[in-house]
């Protein structure tokens, strides 16, 4: 026992439920998978989700006052940062003087932005001619941090019909069928792009990939890189931009757009965030790869995501005209981690329930099938706790259920744990915890922007020369992404605006700059009668002095 | 955390220097903007996977200066912290299609791992507690698969460059050296070929447009009774 009183990493009072979940193990275990618990029907689905899941409290959204969607639901904390004035001041603005003169200029360096950039340059733009800034070090971003992997309909048993399915029934039928489309059909051949840079996939001895069925698929689909994935994707892609000259600017977010008298976006307004100064970027093709919101911790939520994920990109390209989708869906992972305080709300893998995890009660009881998709299962993980009180209470008051890892090794053989999972074993075993031998608990976590800016099979916005890709788009996923899809729509629509960016850049005139823009989203803010002083974008969230501490949540 | 717990149990942390008394069972990286700092450099992720946030500390009484991640740790009491907001490391260019897992291309690109005197400073400094000198050596022979293998979870934090007294930078030569083995020794997936190829020629175009032309009843009708493999 600790000096703190916990035994292994854990209370006497955790202690004892974890006893409950021992005991009912062996019995469990002998129906792992789907097998587990039966699936819902799509009807029981909608009944959990609409009493259990966040997304469905009507009280935490507004309708939009301003702009192209006017009228639209949004959370509060999405509506606060559109309906506030720009961060610039254009009359401070000095857009006579250009101090980057590029092609293509690509705003974030996630997955979706070095793919852009690196497609860029395969198509025929020179590296000098490209640019990538980026609001913290180069490669930040939730990219870096996704474990489970990257899906891609690619074994015998699959087929891109059955990935097609899978999305549109996750996402509520509501996904954009070409986009949807694009998707599978150009994800294998992602895959053998990252083989040829020299991504080490999971591989059989043969070759053959591992793969995962995790929630809500239909086939063993998620490739993985042990549950290092996103970093081991990410860390091939920033070696191959450096190694090709690809210039990138470091702790320069973009602020505002630029755009020209034609109307097109041509540029943005760079912020050095270490000298507090502007920098003027030009551009033929701006590409949008801003990533998503979850340092804006909507609705309270402690979230898996990046220091950085404050939805700039989201508002820029809403000032700029573009359209909006879908941002009244949220994704939060159903397994967050519930405890202990240090680790609050970050990931515990999707993949773990792929290879064998149950989630159960404080009783040991099982209550849902591992493998529904995430805004199911989650729902389904706070009807435990709240509604049936089956959750447990841990020491500063949040609540969770358990998520049995012990099985795993049971199920796939002792060291599965340690080769499969070193960073979440890691991540554990830092907190005095070891998952092969005790369970964790967990607690949905803020997760994913399902929704974003409209794009179209091209990535291009509404406002033309504004290309965008990944998360910060909306469409892919409809209302609910699946496992392994956001890595690969990175690489699918990164690549996609690399090459049209391109394609645009080699014909369009830059024009002459305005921020003119900016000058009609301030009169829209005072016709509709909006007084404030937000300011967007946000860039870093507030975390000094009491905010230090986690969120309270507040579910009932 | 309740207020009352946040009284009643507080540490003291030095942060280069000056005292803070911080709330117990916060993370480095909390402790810090709990005391007021907020961060521009050195927090990435806060999860433990972009090595954006590596720190060197010392306990009181104690001379040993330890390294870790400020998001991973939690706070003791009498740390003196300092962080490390950026590493100037090394990392040539090179043509990855022209390159190969030739035994002596790492000691190319990287002439310094020569001189690594095996003091095993940069294991000791790994905050992800990877055995790095052993992958160095192993670099020195050619391994790449020992060197892909034992270096896989390296998440680039600089302390082990920074710490190495000949200037090697392990992690820029384990890069290469995953990518060389990565690319040409790991076998490729025939499979993946294979669908590329059916994709190319056209074989569920048909079957998607019907998928994409298909009423909502009948689409919800195929997922519903679609059978799941696993």
């Amino acid at each position: 026992m600790s000096a703190l009183g916990l035994i292994k990493g854990y209370p006497k009072k955790m202690r004892e439920s974890i006893e409950l979940v021992e005991k009912t193990r062996d019995e469990r275990i002998k129906h792992p998978y789907k097998e587990t618990y039966r699936f819902l029907a799509l009807e029981e689905r909608d009944e959990v989700l609409q009493k259990h899941h966040p997304d469905y409290k009507r009280e935490m959204k507004r309708a939009l006052k301003i702009g192209p969607n006017k009228g639209d639901l949004v959370p509060l904390e999405i509506a606060d940062i559109i309906e506030a004035h720009s961060a610039v001041d254009p009359k401070d603005i000095d857009l006579s003087h250009v101090d980057y003169d590029t092609d293509i200029l690509i705003i974030g360096s996630g997955g979706a932005g070095l793919a852009a950039a690196l497609w860029a340059n395969y198509s025929g733009t020179n590296a000098e001619n490209i640019l990538i800034v980026t609001k913290l070090r180069f490669g930040d971003s939730n990219s870096k941090m996704s474990q489970a992997g990257i899906q891609a309909a690619d074994r015998p048993q699959d087929s891109p019909m059955l990935h097609y399915l899978d999305i549109m029934g996750a996402g509520h039928f509501v996904n954009d069928p070409e986009l949807v489309k694009t998707f599978v059909m150009e994800a294998p051949s992602i895959i053998k792009w990252h083989e040829k840079l020299g991504v080490m996939y999971d591989r059989e001895p043969d070759g053959t990939m591992i793969e995962d069925l995790i929630g809500g698929l239909s086939r063993l689909r998620v490739h993985c890189c042990r549950d290092y994935t996103g970093l081991e994707i990410m860390r091939n892609l920033m070696d191959e931009v450096q190694n090709l000259g690809i210039p990138v600017l470091e702790f320069s977010p973009a602020i505002e757009l630029i755009m020209n008298e034609y109307g097109q976006a041509a540029g943005a307004v760079l912020w050095n965030m270490e000298t507090e100064e502007y920098f003027i970027a030009r551009a033929k093709s701006t590409i949008l790869t801003t990533g998503g919101f979850g340092r804006l911790h909507i609705q309270a939520f402690p979230t898996t995501n990046h220091y950085g994920s404050t939805s700039d990109g989201l508002i820029l390209a809403y000032r700029a005209g573009a359209k909006l989708r879908d941002m009244d869906s949220i994704q939060y992972h159903p397994t967050g981690a519930a405890y202990p305080e240090a680790i609050v709300g970050l990931l515990c893998t999707a993949k773990l329930r792929g290879r064998g995890a149950q989630p159960v009660n404080k009783y040991g009881e099982v209550f849902v099938n591992p493998l529904e998709p995430r805004d199911v299962e989650a729902a389904m993980i706070i009807r435990e706790c709240y509604e049936k009180n089956n959750g447990v209470e841990t020491q500063t008051g949040m609540r969770g259920v358990w998520l049995d890892t012990p099985m795993i090794d049971t199920l796939n053989g002792e060291g599965t744990i340690e080769k499969a999972f070193p960073a979440m074993f890691r991540q554990f075993n830092r907190q005095d915890i070891d998952i092969r031998e005790d369970p964790i608990l967990v607690f949905p976590t803020l997760h994913y922007q399902n929704g974003g800016v409209v794009i179209n099979v091209r990535t291009e916005t509404a406002v033309p020369g504004l290309f965008a890709a990944g998360e910060v788009t909306g469409g892919v996923h409809g209302k609910n992404r699946l496992v392994g899809n956001s890595w690969m729509e990175l690489q699918v629509f990164g690549r996609r605006a690399g090459i049209y960016a391109a394609e645009r850049a080699k014909k369009a005139k830059p024009g002459k700059l305005t921020l003119n823009h900016l000058v009609k989203y301030e009169e829209m803010l005072k016709e509709a009668g909006i007084e404030t002083d937000r300011r967007s974008p946000v860039l870093l969230p507030e975390y000094r002095g009491e905010k230090a501490l986690s969120h309270a949540l507040d579910i009932l | 955390m309740s207020k009352s717990d946040v009284e009643e149990r507080k540490v003291r942390v030095y942060v280069m220097g000056r005292e803070y008394k911080v709330p117990f069972g916060l993370t480095i990286m909390k402790a810090m903007e709990y005391a007021g700092y907020r961060f521009i450099r050195g927090a990435g992720c806060r999860g433990g996977f972009c090595g954006g946030c590596a720190t060197v500390y010392r306990i009181e009484g104690d001379y040993k200066l330890r390294v870790t991640l400020a998001c991973q740790k939690t706070v003791e009491d009498g740390m003196y912290l300092t962080q490390l907001p950026f590493t100037p490391a090394n990392k040539p260019v090179y043509d990855m299609e022209k390159s190969s897992p030739s035994v002596n291309v790492l000691l190319e690109y990287y002439p310094e791992l020569a001189k690594c005197v095996s003091c095993n400073t940069c294991t000791k400094a790994c905050p992800q507690d990877l055995e790095v000198m052993d992958y160095v050596q192993a670099a020195l022979r050619g391994d790449f698969e020992e060197v892909a293998t034992l270096s896989f979870d390296c998440i680039a934090c600089g302390l082990c460059a920074m710490r190495c007294p000949t200037e090697i930078v392990p992690y820029s030569a384990a890069l290469l050296a995953r990518r060389l083995y990565g690319k040409y020794v790991m076998p490729r997936a025939k499979h993946v070929d294979e669908r590329i190829k059916e994709i190319e020629e056209g074989k569920f175009e048909g079957e998607i447009k019907n998928l994409m032309s298909a009423s909502l009843d009948v689409l919800k009708e195929m997922y519903t009774k679609r059978d799941i493999e696993k």
